[in-house]
């Protein structure tokens, strides 16, 4: 190894391994830095420490339902959202209705989801920049979704909850009260975190105009979510190509804007992340409104799920941006093929491009604002 | 926007009949079957025409099929300009798998690729780093072949209970 | 300060054996090693935060091994991470402790059957001194881990504990 190292880098610069045990990696990722002084050369991200075989698991599998606890723990931090990808394929080969108050109580968990998510994202975000008490705010949030998803579907971080067209148990009889109240709360503690952290001198200085992506790096790398909208691209799947029932919903989308310093630097990517929890709280409240008391929210699951020949290929929004899934069925119980299109994988094959001409200490900032989940990079 | 077959018969107008074929199954998506060579200059057709302005690779899978025994990639294309979204698929024999890589016209195939690579066995010509990404490099087997056989230790240690 | 502080402002003796002292030192300040390897690793984030709250314990986060005395290993480990972890877990200074966090790394858990990646269980590698069950387990199981090593170290000789190093030290040559 040190041979390649010489011939390669001569005797001028440096080779410094982050990772695969560091603490702001986020997880278990190696990255390899050539350095020259404090500037990066060049990155090397080296993943697979934590692969974990779901599309062999997928296929092992003798049913396809058996399929959704192995998406959950993928992304971790957004289980929701990875399970109501996975239904919605399958509720697509199928050509299943879904009934309406299934739907909302979807549409109400998964943003709830994606709230919780961009907490820790952000948290941890702020945690690898050295601000603590973020983080320790943040986490009382986060508790707080998390009791009233604990007392929805009995877990708290993976949930195993979407069933193919319906849900696995009703919501309980105060979820409209719990929910309405967790707005309620949430909402000023926004503006609270604003205060706190993003418009903090140190926090600018530690992220404007760094790991700057420009829009046509971004889309010829296929990036989606925040990462995206962060260089000012108004995409969104919730709008662009909407599943569920999120063309009911009116929201925005909120695109980075160069406030601080470049468009499409580490603190845009950061901002549309917090305003994109505003939104979220937009959408919860009007799914409220709109949500049916009444209805079975197990009737209209399937006993046998048995695709007809074919394929698929179904996107979906999560916190981290576009998570596809290409299934093949040959009629059998279980899928002839899963692949698991995950956003931070695509998000980390960037980092050698955004990266290159950083200062070192930088590239925590960077590794941060990009918000991987290293279970779902490796999958 | 278009529809997939009116892609189809648009790229038929420009490359000719030859190497193309157009299919779908029972349900879901239909896709454009493509001969292994010629996938490069229909990709960069398809990116930078103007009726078709395919910007962005959504997704790369590499699939084995045992019965025909052969090896296929599927590219999932979408056009954020022009909202339409495609499949092209190529299938290659499992003793010869080779695909031109077409990391050069969407960055974003790039890690696809190795990841195809190392999970069915499939080899992208002028990949830049054509190497293992999952799994390490000195592993045996493609794991997402239908006839992979666990290897019983790696480096000494047990893979088994 | 409070009632404390007059009771013992002069110099007091307190007589108790070494080994107590050594074990009551020990399981009152378990500095653990960040091994944050997936799933398990939020809800070990969680337990650090605010409403669960290590530090009460005296347990608090290192980011190196050689600072810490217990190492959590907080997730599925897999073939390409077994070597690492044995290399962190050999770079901790003696007395140092285990904590296997979660089904996976206990067992290989949900990814015993058909994940030829996966490492069944870290106790192939480094000797594991708590087990907690779960998947991801509670908070509430972790710091039960934690008061289950506590009582542990309690009753833990000198004699004892380095017959087990040297143990340990056979097995890790043998292998």
């Amino acid at each position: 190894m040190l041979e390649v190292i010489s011939k390669e880098t001569g005797n001028k610069e440096m080779v410094i391994n982050m990772g695969p045990q560091h603490p702001s990696t986020h997880g278990v990722l190696r990255l390899e830095l050539v350095l020259d002084g404090e500037i990066i050369t060049k990155v090397r991200p080296n993943i697979g420490y934590l692969h974990r075989c779901f599309e062999k698991y997928a296929e092992q599998m003798d049913d396809y339902a058996k399929v959704i606890p192995y998406t959950d723990r993928m992304d971790y931090v957004s289980a929701i959202n990875q399970e109501h990808g996975y239904v919605i394929a399958l509720e697509r080969m199928l050509e299943l209705e879904v009934p309406e108050r299934v739907e909302y109580i979807r549409v109400i968990m998964a943003e709830m989801q994606r709230i919780a998510s961009h907490l820790l994202g952000i948290g941890a975000f702020g945690l690898d920049l050295g601000a603590f008490s973020p983080f320790l705010y943040l986490f009382t949030e986060r508790e707080k979704i998390l009791d009233i998803f604990e007392r929805v579907t009995g877990a708290r971080l993976l949930y195993n909850y979407f069933a193919v067209a319906g849900l696995m148990r009703d919501v309980h009889p105060e979820f409209k009260t719990d929910t309405a109240e967790f707005v309620k709360t949430f909402r000023p503690k926004i503006k609270e975190l604003n205060d706190l952290l993003s418009y903090n001198k140190i926090f600018i200085k530690r992220t404007a105009n760094i790991g700057v992506l420009p829009e046509k790096v971004a889309l010829n790398y296929a990036a989606s979510g925040p990462v995206l909208r962060g260089s000012g691209v108004e995409w969104d799947l919730r709008k662009n190509d909407p599943y569920s029932i999120y063309d009911k919903f009116d929201f925005e989308i909120p695109v980075g804007t160069g406030e601080v310093g470049t468009l499409g630097d580490c603190w845009d990517r950061y901002m549309v992340r917090v305003k994109e929890m505003e939104q979220s709280l937009r959408i919860i409240e009007q799914a409220l409104d709109g949500m049916p008391d009444e209805g079975d929210v197990m009737e209209a699951i399937p006993k046998r799920i048995r695709p007809k020949e074919g394929e698929i290929y179904v996107r979906t929004e999560t916190p981290r941006g576009e998570l596809g899934y290409y299934i093949i069925s040959d009629k059998s119980a279980s899928p002839f093929r899963v692949k698991a299109r995950a956003p931070s994988f695509v998000h980390l094959s960037m980092l050698p491009a955004i990266s290159k001409g950083s200062l070192i200490a930088d590239m925590v900032a960077i590794v941060g604002s990009i918000d991987i989940v290293l279970g779902e990079v490796d999958r | 926007m278009m529809q997939p077959e009116e892609i189809f018969e648009y790229v038929k107008e420009e490359f000719g009949e030859e190497g193309f074929s157009f299919s779908s199954g029972d349900i879901g998506d239909s896709w454009i079957q493509v001969e292994a060579g010629m996938i490069k200059t229909v990709s960069k057709f398809l990116r930078d025409d103007p009726k078709m302005r395919f910007n962005t690779l959504m997704c790369l899978s590499g699939v084995h099929y045992p019965k025909e025994e052969e090896l296929g990639v599927t590219y999932n294309l979408h056009s954020t300009e022009l909202k339409q979204t495609v499949a092209l698929k190529v299938r290659v024999p499992i003793e010869n798998p080779n695909v031109p890589s077409i990391e050069a016209i969407w960055k974003t195939a790039d890690w696809h690729e190795r990841e195809a690579y190392d999970m069915v066995g499939l080899i992208f010509e002028d990949h830049p780093n054509h190497k293992r990404i999952l799994l390490p490099d000195d592993w045996e087997g493609h794991p997402l072949r239908k006839d992979y056989v666990q290897q019983d230790f790696y480096r000494g240690i047990t893979t088994g209970a | 300060m409070g009632m404390l502080d007059k009771k013992y402002h002069d110099s007091n003796i307190i007589i108790v054996g070494l080994e107590s002292a050594l074990n009551w030192a020990r399981k009152n300040s378990l500095w653990y090693e960040q091994f944050g390897l997936a799933c398990c690793a939020i809800e070990m984030m969680a337990t650090a935060a605010s409403r669960y709250d290590f530090d009460r314990f005296g347990i608090i986060p290192r980011s190196s091994p050689r600072q810490a005395d217990v190492m959590i290993v907080a997730g599925t480990v897999t073939m390409k991470m077994a070597s690492r972890i044995l290399r962190l877990y050999e770079q901790m200074s003696e007395p140092r402790y285990v904590i296997s966090m979660g089904s996976c790394s206990n067992c290989g858990g949900p990814y015993w059957e058909h994940g030829y990646h996966v490492l069944k269980g870290v106790d192939k590698v480094v000797p594991v001194d708590v087990y907690v069950p779960g998947c991801p387990p509670r908070p509430e199981a972790l710091l039960e881990g934690f008061l289950k090593l506590q009582e542990k170290i309690t009753g833990e000789t000198i004699i004892e504990k380095s017959e087990n190093v040297s143990k340990k030290e056979q097995t890790n040559d043998a292998t």
